[in-house]
């Protein structure tokens, strides 16, 4: 990723500059990096690092990407539109047979080293912070160390700044100071990076550090760098965790409405989900193909589309098959299973049977780096801001309007709000249609972390139930602390056993759980538990 | 309910019941293996090796909707997970013809070869023993069934409850065997048999043998299952589906009832899995999918519910459908599957034997 995201900013970048860049560097420079043995050329490339001399990168990129060429003793720049002489920086005409500079994986590794140290001196903040990252996962020579500490006093940016001591201090790690060593050891035990940790580790035993002091000092960084590697393990543990409890909980949250609140078992809940998620695909295509402008927007006009059809859906199944049903939970079971498998037969068809592909638009892609091994990325955390918004607006909407109170009305004593004057039959159908929604909504957030295929709703379906069980009939809250619960335990399952043994322990304990509490976390008291 | 019909079933399968086994037993028995091994391959009476593999896999699931049938049509409990059973049986059984499939090449079986294990696990002890098979074969679900249905029952679980956490049950199963580590040949199951007691497994003669065990398992269940439906016990069971609670203030306890009607009919299972792997010649984790387990109780809903001819005539309707179907239009057989779970729960609660009873009702 990183390595093309340099070859593409080098290619760019060598496009651009072609021949004012060409002249910066020295005749001789650009002989001696093209020509002759590699450990030859590998030392005119220290030596061009160690001149610091940032104008010779585009020359660099280019040789890095096979763009230079020999021919006639001349030594070429060759690309789409044309060759030019890298001396002179004139365009001439591509000979016949170009001879191609052969550059193995240790050259283009050195290449890359050279590259990114000079361009600690961009301006530009990203270029300095992508190559700072770079010097500091690749191992770095003696040689960089007064263009690496030029540049540590000149940064200003605080995050590339630890880096560079970081990146100093692990060079400074081999120095023949002693001194120098135990302050780089130090130094190295602030770090939050296992790639530190790793050297640190090397240093002690491959290379073999001598000084007792010294290795004290390195052993007491180690130590130091693993627990706070290990507290960032357990804060993404625990982020995991709290992020798959929210997909659990947006999914389990239509059922929590149908199953919890009217007592309908609707099997087609997961196929729900899934035609929420192909409503984002196609309103994807939809915004790619007329207003690629707004491209980034989708997301936000997939949310009310997705609404809508599944609700839509939703409503035509309640008035076909589900109302005539009523009282028989056993067979809504096997209708719905059936509405589910005719609904994932007809995306197949329509789709076919491979995955679509979603995007992320640009706002959701990346992501926060707390530190090497801890990055929050920002469709995940858009999604449980989503869920919490989603539980927000069904919360009021169930507490706090009208429809709400007919709901309730209806699932503590149907033929008494019967009596007073809800039309029972009608609620039914509106908060059948408000669950298939909302599991519309769940599709668009999982098209923005997974696959969406014809089989997206069966993935979620058996651990959606379980929450809803786990949660306890007719409460949201239930669902809300069964739903996180599920997701943290099973991250932290996962961490040590697995993905497979931690969905079967999970699912163990929710059966053992049960025992003790049948009607759930949150169980509803007085008559209405049967 | 039960006098309505009274006449029609009696006059089927009451008075006459025993012309009826006979007759199967000579269909199985004598027929269809004269049809296939007798009569020439060109003749319009030939039986293909094909059909009587197909109606083989019929008779295993048929025993399937028949255990489910006495759970759920006779009981009450809708069981979202004989799958597991099933499989379950077709594994105890699978792991006998592994063993001396493996032992005539003296190694161990390929996937633990992979696996680079060096002799088998604990689990598999006792499997180079027929004896011990046939035990494993119905212990296994037994076993698990008595253990899962001690836990639900007693906290009194019930209703889609307990369906949706058998569906989970199994669906953790198939996670289970699906990991190669679990030491069942993981994504790909049991496969490539080559001998059952010493004799070659793929042969006609062998087929039909097992075609007609099958049919005399299935005749020996619906036998039993006509016992326990009559007896005072099957009444209990019924009185358990119409209004559980009044069971239980007439003194009953409901737990033994249902634990035993429950642990026999996954151990009935086991022996359909049994019989059916080594006809079909694999065994896969995708026995256990909750779509699987699902499907069984279409069987039994499309046949009839409480009636014991109408599980077999479902299995034996949606399967023959289901090969005709994923053989000319495959595209559209979940259509009509889906089709079919939603008209039979919405038009025919009785499924076809209650349709055949309304029909013959209106005429005599």
């Amino acid at each position: 990723m990183q390595i093309e995201k340099l070859m593409i900013t080098g290619l760019m970048a060598g496009l651009l500059l072609l021949s004012s860049a060409a002249h910066a560097l020295s005749p001789e420079s650009i002989t001696s990096l093209t020509t002759g043995e590699n450990e030859q050329r590998i030392d005119a490339i220290a030596s061009v690092v160690n001149s610091g001399d940032s104008s010779a990168i585009p020359f660099l990129k280019n040789i890095l990407n096979d763009e230079v060429k020999l021919a006639d003793g001349k030594i070429l720049i060759v690309s789409e539109s044309g060759a030019i002489d890298a001396m002179t920086g004139e365009v001439v005409t591509l000979p016949e047979y170009p001879e191609d500079l052969i550059n193995n994986n240790r050259m283009r590794n050195e290449l890359d080293i050279a590259i990114a140290a000079l361009s600690l001196r961009s301006s530009d903040d990203a270029v300095r912070l992508a190559a700072a990252k770079k010097l500091q996962q690749t191992s770095t020579s003696e040689a960089m160390l007064p263009l690496v500490r030029q540049a540590e006093k000149s940064e200003k940016r605080p995050k590339i700044r630890t880096l560079l001591v970081e990146i100093r201090a692990g060079i400074e790690l081999y120095s023949s100071d002693k001194q120098l060593r135990l302050v780089a050891a130090h130094e190295l035990a602030g770090s939050t990076s296992a790639q530190i940790r790793q050297s640190l580790t090397s240093r002690l035993e491959l290379d073999g550090e001598t000084d007792p002091e010294v290795r004290l000092a390195i052993e007491a960084a180690i130590e130091s760098i693993e627990e706070r590697l290990g507290y960032y393990e357990f804060a993404g543990t625990v982020f995991t965790g709290i992020s798959l409890g929210s997909v659990l909980l947006l999914a389990a949250l239509g059922l929590a409405i149908t199953y919890g609140l009217m007592g309908v078992i609707n099997m087609a809940h997961g196929e729900m989900m899934m035609l929420g998620a192909y409503s984002t695909y196609i309103v994807q295509n939809l915004f790619r193909q007329y207003m690629p402008e707004w491209f980034d927007g989708y997301v936000l006009a997939a949310i009310p589309v997705a609404f809508i059809v599944t609700a839509l859906i939703g409503v035509v199944m309640e008035r076909t098959v589900i109302r005539h049903l009523y009282g028989r939970p056993l067979e809504t079971l096997l209708a719905t299973w059936g509405i589910s498998l005719i609904l994932m037969q007809l995306v197949r068809t329509l789709f076919g049977a491979q995955n679509v592909q979603v995007e992320n638009p640009n706002w959701m892609s990346g992501g926060i780096e707390l530190s090497s091994n801890l990055v929050l990325p920002y469709n995940r955390i858009d999604i449980i801001l989503f869920s919490v918004a989603v539980l927000l607006l069904i919360w009021l909407l169930l507490n706090k309007t009208r429809l709400g109170l007919f709901v309730r009305a209806v699932t503590q004593n149907r033929s008494m709000a019967g009596c007073v004057g809800v039309n029972t039959a009608r609620v039914d159908t509106w908060a059948f249609a408000l669950g298939s929604g909302v599991a519309g909504l769940a599709g668009v957030a999982l098209a923005q972390i997974g696959n969406v295929g014809p089989d997206l709703g069966k993935t979620y379906i058996v651990d959606s139930f379980m929450v809803v069980v786990l949660g306890g009939v007719g409460q949201l809250a239930g669902t809300v602390y069964a739903a996180l619960g599920m997701g943290i335990t099973s991250k932290f399952l996962e961490s040590f056993s697995g993905a497979v043994l931690a969905k079967i322990i999970v699912l163990v304990i929710v059966i053992i759980f049960i025992q003790k509490r049948p009607q759930g976390i949150f169980a509803l008291k007085g008559r209405s538990v049967e | 309910m039960h006098s309505n019909y009274q006449p029609f079933l009696l006059r089927l399968l009451g008075n006459s019941r025993w012309v009826g086994y006979a007759v199967a037993l000579t269909v199985i028995c004598i027929l269809i293996p004269v049809l296939n091994l007798a009569v020439p391959e060109d003749s319009a009476l030939h039986l293909s090796d094909y059909t009587v593999s197909l109606l083989g896999k019929i008779l295993c699931y048929a025993m399937v909707a028949l255990a489910m049938d006495l759970v759920w049509g006779y009981t009450g409990i809708l069981s979202l997970g004989h799958g597991i059973f099933f499989a379950l049986g077709g594994y105890a059984f699978g792991m006998y013809l592994m063993r001396e499939a493996a032992d005539a090449g003296s190694q161990l079986p390929n996937f633990m070869v992979f696996l680079d294990w060096h002799e088998y696990p604990w689990y598999w002890a006792g499997s180079d023993s027929f004896i011990f098979t046939l035990l494993l074969v119905v212990l296994a679900p037994g076993l698990l069934a008595f253990i899962f249905g001690w836990f639900a029952f007693r906290s009194r679980i019930k209703g889609v409850y307990f369906s949706i956490i058998t569906q989970a049950l199994t669906y953790a199963f198939m996670l289970l065997f699906f990991r190669n580590e679990t030491g069942f040949g993981g994504n790909n199951g049991f496969t490539d048999f080559k001998t059952i007691l010493g004799i070659p497994i793929a042969t006609a003669e062998t087929r039909i043998v097992l075609f007609a065990l099958s049919g005399l398992a299935l005749l020996a269940m619906l036998w039993m299952s006509h016992r326990i439906v009559e007896s005072k016990f099957g009444r209990v069971l019924t009185a358990i589906r119409d209004a559980e609670s009044r069971v239980m203030f007439s003194g009953y306890n409901p737990l033994h009832y249902k634990l035993a009607i429950w642990t026999l009919s996954a151990m009935m299972c086991g022996v359909a899995g049994a019989l059916y792997v080594p006809q079909v010649g694999i065994i896969n984790p995708s026995e256990m999918s909750p779509a699987n387990s699902i499907e069984i109780a279409i069987w039994t809903a499309v046949g009839g519910r409480g009636t014991l001819i109408g599980p077999l005539i479902g299995a034996g309707a949606v399967t023959a459908l289901k090969s005709w179907f994923t053989a000319s239009f495959p595209e559209y057989w979940l259509y009509f599957l889906g089709g079919l779970f939603i008209v039979v729960t919405l038009y025919m609660p009785q499924g076809v034997m209650g349709l055949g009873k309304k029909l013959l009702g209106k005429k005599s």
